[in-house]
Order: C-alpha cells, then sequence, then structure tokens
C-alpha cells in the first residue's frame, strides 16, 4: 500500500493525511487515535505526518444532512467511493482529494470517526485482506477514540466544575457581604445571629437597619430554593427592604411596600418568607409583621409565647395586606427567630425537627449565642453525624439585658413611671428639642414657672454635654433621654456615649476666665448642678448616663 | 424651633446700645463679638446689651458674655445689661456674672441709672 489518508471526523470536521506509507501510517494514526480527539493532538499528529514528506491535511465539513453520514453509520466496514451512487457534496470533496476509500469509526453505532485512504501505490485496488485489516484496525481505533473522547469530555466538565466552583465561592463572599459584619451593640441588651448555607450560597438572609430615632429594625427571610436563584432573589429582596424601611415606620408597610415591588420581577414559583420587626432598645417595644415567616419567639419567665401575624410571602401576588403586632420585650427575655432550616431538618429516620422539639429546647436557660449554640447541638444530635445539611440555617436572637432605666414599684421603693423618652441626634442645637419635649411630659407635675425653666436650662445643659463632649457629635449615636416620676420626685436620665465618668464640677473663678487665665467656656455642669436638687452621674464604661433629679413640690427629702 | 440671632448697635445720645435677638448659643458667636467690637470703636465707656428679645442663653452663650467682659476689661468699658427674664438672672447671679454687669430691668432705667 502506498498513499495514505487519515480523516477522524469530529463535530462535522474531516481532517485528511496524504501521502505516506501504510506501516507508518498505521503507527501514526493509532498514537493519534490513543491520545485523543482534541483537535490540537490531531493536528499534531498531522504535522508529523507532513514531516514525513507527503502528508497533508484537508479539514471538511460534513453537514448532518448528508446522506454520506447514515451510509457510513450502518456499512460496517470500509467504503468504496466508487461504489457509492448517491450525490454527496462531501464525497465530490473527497473524490477530488484523491480518496478512494474511506473506514468509519463506529463505536455504540454512532459514527464517532473516518479513516480516509488515497489510492494504493501499486495502483491495484484495495484487497479484500486490506479492506479485512482496516476493519481491524477500525473497530480497536474506535473504542480507543470514543474513551478518549470521553477523557476529554471529563477534562472538559472538570474545567467547568472548577470554574463554577470559583464563581460560587466569589458569589459567597459576595453575600457574605450583604449581611451584617456583626450584630448591633446596644446598651442593656444582647444581640446574636447565625447563618449557615446549605450551599455555596444561601437563599437565608438576615438584617439589622439602625434609625437615627435608636429603633433597631430586624430582618429574618427565607427565599424559596436554595444556591444561585435564591441567592440573587436574596441580595434584590435585602435591598428593596432596606428601601422601604428608610422612608415607612410601619413594619406592615414596609413589606407591603417591598412585596409589591418585587412581585413584577419574581421568577416564577419563587417567593420569600420575611419577618420584618422594629425594636426599641429604651422600652423594648417590639413591632412586628410577617409574610409567611415561621413566627418568633419570645421566651421569659419559664414562658414562651409565639408572636404570629398574618401576611403571604412576599412576591406572590400584589397589593397585599401584612397584619402588624406588638410586644413588649422586659429584662430577662428574648426574642429567637429562626428560618426552616431548623424545623424542616431530617433525620435518618425520615423525621422532622418540628415545632415540639424547637419549643422543648428552648426551656434551656442560655441565651444569645449560647442560645444559637444549644439549638445547633440539638440539630447536630438530631440529624446525626453524616448530616447533608438540607436547607440554610438563621438564628436571630434578642436578650434584653435590663432596662436602660431602673423601673421600681414593689419591696417598699416608690412606683416610678415613665413619663417619655427621647432619642435625639447628636446635632448642634437639637438640646432644644429635648428642653422642650421635657417640658411638654413634666406638665402635669404643677412645676412652678421658675423651676420649670431651671429645669429646661438643666436638661439642654445635660443634652449639649451628652452631644458634644460623650457622643461627639456622632450621627450614629443619639442622646437617650429618660423622664421618670414617682410620687416625690422626678428623675431625667441623660444618657450618652461617652464612657467615661466626670469629675464633679468645681466652682468656678470668673475673674479668672475675665482675666483670660482660664478659657470662658466649662459652664455646663456647673450650671446643672446649680439648678437641679441632685445630679448623679453613671457609667458602665460605654455609656454615661447624668440623672437630673427635681424635688415635686410638697415632698420634703 | 431654633431662633436665629442677630445684633445690631443702636447709639443713642452718647452712649450706644448692642440690641439682642434671637438665641445666644454657639452659633451666635461670630456676630456677637463682631457687633461689640464694633460698638468699642464708638467713644462710650459704657456698653448697654438689651436682651429684652433673647428668647435663649445655653453655656456656650455665657462663655461668649464672659468673652465680651474680658475685652470690656482690657478696653475700660463697663458692660450693663436689661431686658433678661427672672430666669436669666437667676443665671446671671449664679454664674456671678452679676457681679460684673450692671443689672436693669429694662432699658430706661438702665440709661437712667448710667446716665
Amino acid at each position: 500500500m502506498g498513499t495514505g489518508f487519515l480523516g477522524l471526523k469530529k463535530i462535522g470536521r474531516l481532517n485528511i493525511i496524504m501521502e505516506t506509507s501504510m506501516t507508518t501510517w498505521l503507527k501514526k494514526a493509532w498514537q493519534m487515535l490513543v491520545k485523543g480527539s482534541d483537535d490540537n493532538l490531531a493536528k499534531q499528529s498531522a504535522s508529523e505526518f507532513l514531516d514525513l514528506g507527503a502528508a497533508h491535511v484537508i479539514e471538511l465539513n460534513i453537514p448532518p444532512s448528508d446522506p454520506l453520514l447514515p451510509y457510513l453509520t450502518r456499512a460496517g466496514g470500509p467504503v468504496s467511493l466508487s461504489s457509492l451512487d448517491f450525490d454527496s457534496p462531501v464525497v465530490q470533496s473527497l473524490r477530488q482529494a484523491g480518496v478512494k476509500i474511506v473506514v468509519p469509526l463506529i463505536n455504540q453505532g454512532e459514527l464517532i470517526g473516518l479513516v480516509s485512504l488515497g489510492p494504493r501505490r501499486s495502483a491495484q485496488e484495495y484487497s479484500t485482506d486490506d479492506q479485512r485489516m482496516l476493519a481491524t484496525l477500525a473497530s480497536q481505533a474506535s473504542s480507543a477514540l470514543r474513551i478518549a473522547q470521553f477523557v476529554k469530555r471529563y477534562r472538559n466538565e472538570e474545567r467547568e466544575r472548577e470554574r463554577m466552583e470559583q464563581e460560587l465561592r466569589v458569589a459567597r463572599i459576595v453575600q457574605e457581604r450583604l449581611l451584617p459584619k456583626q450584630a448591633p451593640d446596644l446598651p442593656n441588651w444582647k444581640i446574636s445571629a447565625y447563618w449557615q448555607p446549605a450551599r455555596a450560597v444561601s437563599g437565608d438572609f438576615y438584617d439589622f437597619i439602625t434609625f437615627p430615632d435608636g429603633k433597631l429594625g430586624i430582618v429574618i427571610a427565607d427565599v424559596t430554593d436554595k444556591g444561585i436563584p435564591a441567592a440573587l432573589v436574596m441580595a434584590t429582596t435585602r435591598n428593596i427592604l432596606r428601601t422601604s424601611a428608610e422612608h415607612l415606620v410601619s413594619p406592615g408597610q414596609v413589606l407591603a411596600e417591598t412585596n409589591n415591588l418585587l412581585c413584577p420581577d419574581m421568577p416564577m414559583s419563587m417567593f420569600v418568607t420575611c419577618l420584618y420587626a422594629l425594636l426599641d432598645p429604651i422600652n423594648g417595644h417590639f413591632i412586628y409583621a410577617n409574610a409567611g415567616h415561621p413566627p418568633p419567639y419570645q421566651r421569659g419567665n419559664n414562658e414562651l409565647a409565639e408572636l404570629r401575624a398574618r401576611g403571604m410571602p412576599l412576591g406572590l401576588m400584589p397589593d397585599m395586606v401584612y397584619e402588624e403586632k406588638e410586644a413588649n420585650i422586659c429584662p430577662g427575655e428574648s426574642v429567637i427567630m429562626y428560618s426552616d432550616g431548623l424545623l424542616e431538618a431530617h433525620n435518618p429516620e425520615g423525621e422532622m425537627f418540628g415545632l415540639p422539639r424547637i419549643r422543648e429546647k428552648l426551656a434551656v436557660p442560655e441565651c444569645g449565642e449560647a442560645l444559637i449554640q444549644c439549638m445547633l447541638g440539638e440539630l447536630s444530635n438530631f440529624t446525626r453525624p453524616g448530616w447533608e445539611q438540607e436547607d440554610d440555617v438563621t438564628f436571630v436572637c434578642l436578650d434584653m439585658l435590663s432596662y436602660p432605666y431602673q423601673m421600681s414599684g414593689g419591696g417598699g421603693e416608690e412606683a416610678e413611671r415613665l413619663l417619655t423618652e427621647l432619642v435625639i441626634p447628636s446635632e448642634p442645637g437639637n438640646e432644644k428639642i429635648a428642653m422642650e419635649k421635657v417640658a411638654e411630659a413634666v406638665q402635669g407635675l404643677n412645676f412652678s414657672s421658675k423651676r420649670l425653666e431651671r429645669l429646661k436650662t438643666a436638661v439642654a445643659e445635660a443634652t449639649m454635654n451628652a452631644i458634644e463632649h460623650g457622643n461627639q457629635y456622632r450621627t450614629d449615636t443619639p442622646v437617650h433621654i429618660h423622664v421618670i416620676a414617682s410620687k416625690s420626685k422626678l428623675r431625667i436620665e441623660v444618657m450618652d456615649y461617652g464612657g467615661a465618668s466626670l469629675p464633679e464640677p468645681e466652682t468656678i473663678d470668673l475673674e479668672s476666665k475675665i482675666q483670660g487665665m482660664e478659657p470662658p467656656r466649662g459652664w455646663g455642669r456647673f450650671l446643672i448642678k446649680k439648678l437641679v436638687d441632685e445630679m448623679n452621674d453613671y457609667t458602665d464604661g460605654t455609656h454615661h448616663t447624668l440623672e437630673l433629679v427635681f424635688y415635686l413640690p410638697g415632698e420634703k427629702l | 424651633m431654633n431662633q436665629a440671632f442677630h445684633a445690631t448697635l443702636r447709639p443713642i445720645h452718647s452712649r450706644v446700645i448692642i440690641d439682642l435677638q434671637g438665641e445666644i448659643n454657639a452659633f451666635a458667636n461670630q456676630e456677637l463679638q463682631a457687633v461689640y467690637e464694633q460698638a468699642e470703636n464708638g467713644a462710650s465707656k459704657t456698653i448697654f446689651l438689651n436682651f429684652e428679645q433673647v428668647s435663649y442663653i445655653n453655656s456656650t452663650g455665657i462663655a461668649m458674655i464672659v468673652e465680651i467682659l474680658k475685652k470690656a476689661r482690657q478696653s475700660q468699658r463697663r458692660i450693663v445689661a436689661y431686658g433678661l427674664s427672672e430666669h436669666y438672672i437667676e443665671i446671671f447671679d449664679i454664674s456671678r456674672l452679676s457681679d460684673y454687669i450692671g443689672i436693669y430691668p429694662d432699658e430706661s432705667a438702665a440709661l437712667e441709672a448710667n446716665s
């Protein structure tokens, strides 16, 4: 045999190597087939043939409609082009390239390649023995080629998987950045959160939104499904909800607006369950609305209450109304929010973790992160080792440690009542707002106009000090004011984030100030001390409270 | 609502009155000191501060009045105040500003006592 052609069909393309000895060609063809059907390898091998001096490559495209394809699939062995009597552009091309005989490479009934040969050097026709040998070669080559194709597909899939895993790692980082970096640090509160996606990214999320008046917005939500689609909906929901919460106060209205904005773009069969609550950290007042999320629990004093509020999940139907409920969280009480990844976790027997188990486990005395770890331990015991997490798991816990002000009433002490509480942004001039509002709050206490003016100036000075010195005009740290009355006295607590206790005001040497030996300022605490009946400082290292006490008329203390 | 501060000079005979209006707090400092310095440019040895239209004075405002007293000491001027509310008279007493400033109920009393 003098002239050889090799054709490898790959996605309708033929590589034809011409003019080499049959023996060398077979060896090279075999090497090429064993190495795989990668185009680069094929071209590299073809180049090696060409280096032998006589081979070259012709590429042909075989359209799927070409009758040659079904013919070769059924041929069962080498096919002489001269025997083909149908019209085929590819056959024409092969003939023009000098091809005399083609050997289909068939594997599992599929044409996976083609060996094409030119005329024998002896100018004789291919013998029956030649064709038998070619058929044997084709049989072995097709198996090797198929393996090579599998290897290549596997490599491609592996590369694709690595690329997707890398994208998921980035998506996870992006998603984690959408979550709060840390729980808010509120005086007299312990706030904790936990988030564990079932996959690289999650449909669960939680959020904390701080407002200038000191209130805290709390979100816990769960997007149906998991992975990338859920994560995309999560990011959208979070942003819409934050935007709504910025201009709406009512949790029900926030959810209603978020729902209306989400609905037009929500993919079919996806929705978001979401609890949104507004906490007043001063008195534990908790207003909440729920869009189909598992209801949170309020825990305290050996009691467990489910905080239910009606509402459809977000993104299903527009113009939904969300019921708004209220609760009062007292010192020592907690609110525990969670996602259904806990509720609906299954053990190997197919039993669900379920609400009764959650209620039972919440009876532990722990709170905050310890409580979350306790619940996760129970979940781990329930699902047992080797559990593949079914759904994202998220917790948010709010624990009220104590009131910022000391409410009393029993044990022989006088009962106190909170007349008002104020959160004053730390901006210059706002001390007048505090002054006027406190004056309004004490209207029923029969202060004389003289004492009322003293009270107003004392409150204004205390607030001004808190804004300027305690909070240093930081916009994220307001001044908290509580006005508390008992039968015998009025207490006004002005709390800032200054932490350190302040020295007792000294008597001011005005002459030194006039002579320029002392700065003209420094009157605030001196005046307060002179205007009130008692002035007390408290600090917990983080917050500083100045307490102004006025004895009420008729009471001698 | 915070009320803007205004200070204007009002010469009367050979004396000068500074009519104060609004709130005397940190926002008032620049204008108050500037108008006081204008008042010192005149020959009057007594400078009258009219507080009748002043609604609020805070501790920063007190410090600003101390600053005026310091300037007056240096220029050998006498400061007289009138129109203060009962509460701010008490504040002037607590701070001992009233030891350094003559305090009168109204303009005629102030002018008559310092003629």
